[in-house]
């Protein structure tokens, strides 16, 4: 190590006075030296238990069989019987279960996707572009996040009812498109991830206004768009109130079939919860890869938000 | 340097301004009105979908609508008098601000220590920031059909625990309160972990100095706890009370899922506002009466909204308060100022007077 580092021979960091130290010592390491002890690492693995344990008790519940649950001496080994609790689900004609899983796959990309982009055409223009008004039209947008769904839903199935779409997957898109959470995320982080100077080089260059926006803007605003892409996607997956309301059982997503699925087996737990664990899988995958990302996500949110 | 369509003379304003870069006068309009052609699509959405909705909500409460022909009577306030004189609407409530208090308090409360755990200097940081994360990918209604089996009176797990343990039994589901518990049990579950992070993240903002000169003093990490980082953590924790107020105040995917009928038990135990607008409009499709019911709503929202508000501005006083003076030293302070004011007057109008 020390071979490669072209460091004088013979001189280390700790030779040189202190004030001539070109860097100062780390002041977090300093202060928080110590490792925690037992209670930190034991209080953090209750907390991981009960995560998973609802994880764990629909596997063991679902890979049972419907006596199971009235079983007083139940083992805490998952059973056998998950994939035929799992087939009940799937081969149920009234849950249709591969459409609702197409269905909340197609619904969720897409709608991340096009949050996504808008949200970061908009953010870049409140962010980087001057406009008249642009301050106002910002808390405009901030405040409509405290609106709350169920007061426009009324007329929304009204004219969602008017123009033929319910019970369509449209429905549920196409309010979707476009959220003042995401503006408000890509703005704050546009701010600061791209200098002045970069937007004012491109004008002079003579690009065109959305040409600079393809070029400057959206490769700069990458990471902060798989994060929003991310959580889009997490709350579109997870939706119920509103498809639950505008779609019909022929046509459902994941979460309606879900609730479809307690009506038709609700003394059958086994089948029930087999259908939760089959409908978690996709997102728990999604997790595993991206969970890193989506936590740094909200950290991050947080701080500037 | 210049490219070729810059130097190009600049043609007569084209009909159809399609490409840009035709020249400066071009350039300049598309840098003037690009930028709200950028926001226009989340204007329009809203507009649509949004702000039209809310107030057709408003229109359409005062109406008798019918279903069949998509229009309305105009009716008065007949719909709000009938929500607001249905003892239904009471116990929704009720219901409602019970479920919240108990989720949110609890959840913040175990949000704070879980937060306050993982600001430790700990081993393998993502992997239980991860793990405390992971109930939130989980979509609500699934945790409610686990929950809901978990609370199970006759065969569920925790009343087996509880009985293996030599308690009673607990209704959860016939006995208001305690369904409220279970209810709320689901909400914490999917929600402390993503609150936890957000307090994670301002308790990491919070400067390392302040601890330093604290252990410097002499002062142990409870107190640490209590003297520093609660009282840093208050901006976000307002936060997070407000958004998850606006939630809670929402709630339906749980006590619609908590059993299979879904509508709120037989004495609706667990009815709340939410889920008898659903009923209210989708089950006896009476849209005047949910509209009426989705304002008394929003109103309701935007009270606590605003006692919400007001708390901030005392808490946001109050953190100010230890370094700045009470309210009484801030008038014997502006007291001794005047009368300095007044002392300086006169002493110069003196000085004045003896020198002319």
């Amino acid at each position: 190590m020390t071979a490669v580092e072209p460091v004088p021979v013979g001189v280390t960091d700790r030779d040189i006075a202190p004030e001539e130290r070109s860097r100062p010592p780390k002041r977090r390491r300093a202060v928080k030296g110590t490792r925690p002890g037992w209670f930190v690492y034991s209080s953090l693995a209750v907390v991981l238990i009960a995560s998973l344990f609802p994880y764990y008790w629909s596997l063991l519940i679902g890979s049972g069989d419907s006596s199971t649950i009235r079983d007083p001496n139940m083992s805490w080994i998952p059973g056998g019987n998950f994939f035929e609790n799992a087939a009940a689900v799937v081969n149920d004609p009234a849950v249709n279960f591969w459409l609702a899983l197409w269905n909340s796959i197609f619904s969720s990309a897409l709608i991340a996707l096009s949050v996504v982009f808008f949200s970061t055409l908009a953010g870049w223009a409140f962010a980087k572009l001057k406009f008249k008004g642009s301050s106002f039209l910002l808390i405009f947008v901030i405040a409509t996040m405290a609106v709350p769904m169920q007061l426009g839903v009324v007329p929304l199935y009204i004219l969602f009812s008017e123009i033929g779409w319910t019970g369509q997957i449209g429905a549920i898109i196409v309010p979707a498109l476009v959220t003042a959470f995401g503006v408000f995320w890509m703005t704050q982080y546009l701010q600061q991830a791209v200098p002045d100077e970069l937007i004012e080089a491109a004008r002079v260059d003579g690009a065109s206004s959305f040409r600079t926006f393809l070029t400057v803007g959206l490769p700069a605003a990458r990471p902060a768009a798989a994060m929003l892409a991310l959580f889009t996607f997490v709350t579109a997956w997870n939706n119920f109130f509103w498809p639950f309301i505008v779609l019909d059982r022929q046509n459902p997503t994941l979460p309606v079939a879900l609730s479809l699925l307690q009506s038709n087996y609700f003394v059958d737990y086994s089948i029930v919860l087999a259908g939760v664990l089959l409908s978690t899988i996709p997102l728990l995958i999604l997790f595993i890869f991206a969970g890193r990302q989506l936590v740094s996500g909200i950290m991050q949110g947080a701080v500037k938000g | 340097m210049n490219p070729p369509e810059v130097a190009k003379p600049t043609p007569p304003a084209p009909k159809k301004p399609r490409r840009v870069g035709f020249g400066p006068r071009l350039s300049r309009w598309d840098f003037k009105f690009s930028p709200y052609l950028y926001i226009s699509p989340f204007f329009i959405l809203f507009f649509i979908v949004g702000l039209f909705p809310i107030a057709f909500t408003a229109v359409i409460s005062f109406m008798d609508w019918d279903l069949v022909r998509n229009t309305g009577t105009f009716i008065g306030f007949d719909q709000y008098a009938y929500v607001l004189s249905n003892p239904k609407f009471w116990i929704a409530l009720r219901n409602t601000f019970s479920i919240f208090l108990i989720s949110s308090v609890p959840q913040l409360i175990f949000a704070i220590f879980i937060a306050a755990i993982l600001d430790q200097n700990i081993r393998a940081k993502t992997f239980w920031r991860m793990g405390v994360l992971l109930p939130y990918v989980m979509a609500p209604v699934a945790v409610a059909l686990i929950f809901s089996n978990m609370f199970g009176d006759q065969y569920g797990i925790v009343n087996t625990t509880l009985q293996n343990l030599g308690l009673p039994a607990v209704p959860w589901h016939s006995n208001a309160f305690a369904s409220h518990i279970a209810i709320a049990t689901m909400v914490n579950f999917r929600w402390t972990g993503y609150n936890t992070l957000i307090l994670l993240a301002a308790m990491q903002a919070i400067p390392r100095d302040y601890y330093e000169a604290a252990t410097v003093d002499g002062a142990g990490k409870v107190r640490q706890f209590f003297s520093i980082t609660v009282p840093s953590l208050r901006p976000t924790l307002i936060f997070v009370i407000i958004t998850s107020t606006i939630g809670g105040l929402q709630i339906f995917d749980e006590p619609r899922m908590y059993d299979q009928y879904g509508t709120g038990g037989a004495n609706y135990q667990w009815l709340t506002i939410t889920l008898w607008l659903y009923d209210i409009g989708w089950g006896e499709w009476n849209f005047g009466r949910a509209a009426a019911l989705a304002w008394i709503l929003f109103i309701i929202i935007l009270a606590i909204g605003v006692i919400n508000l007001f708390v901030t501005q005392g808490l946001v006083r109050n953190e100010g308060g230890r370094t700045a003076m009470t309210r009484a030293q801030r008038r014997t302070a502006a007291r001794l100022a005047k009368r300095d004011v007044a002392a300086t007057k006169s002493n110069k109008h003196q000085t004045e007077e003896a020198g002319s």
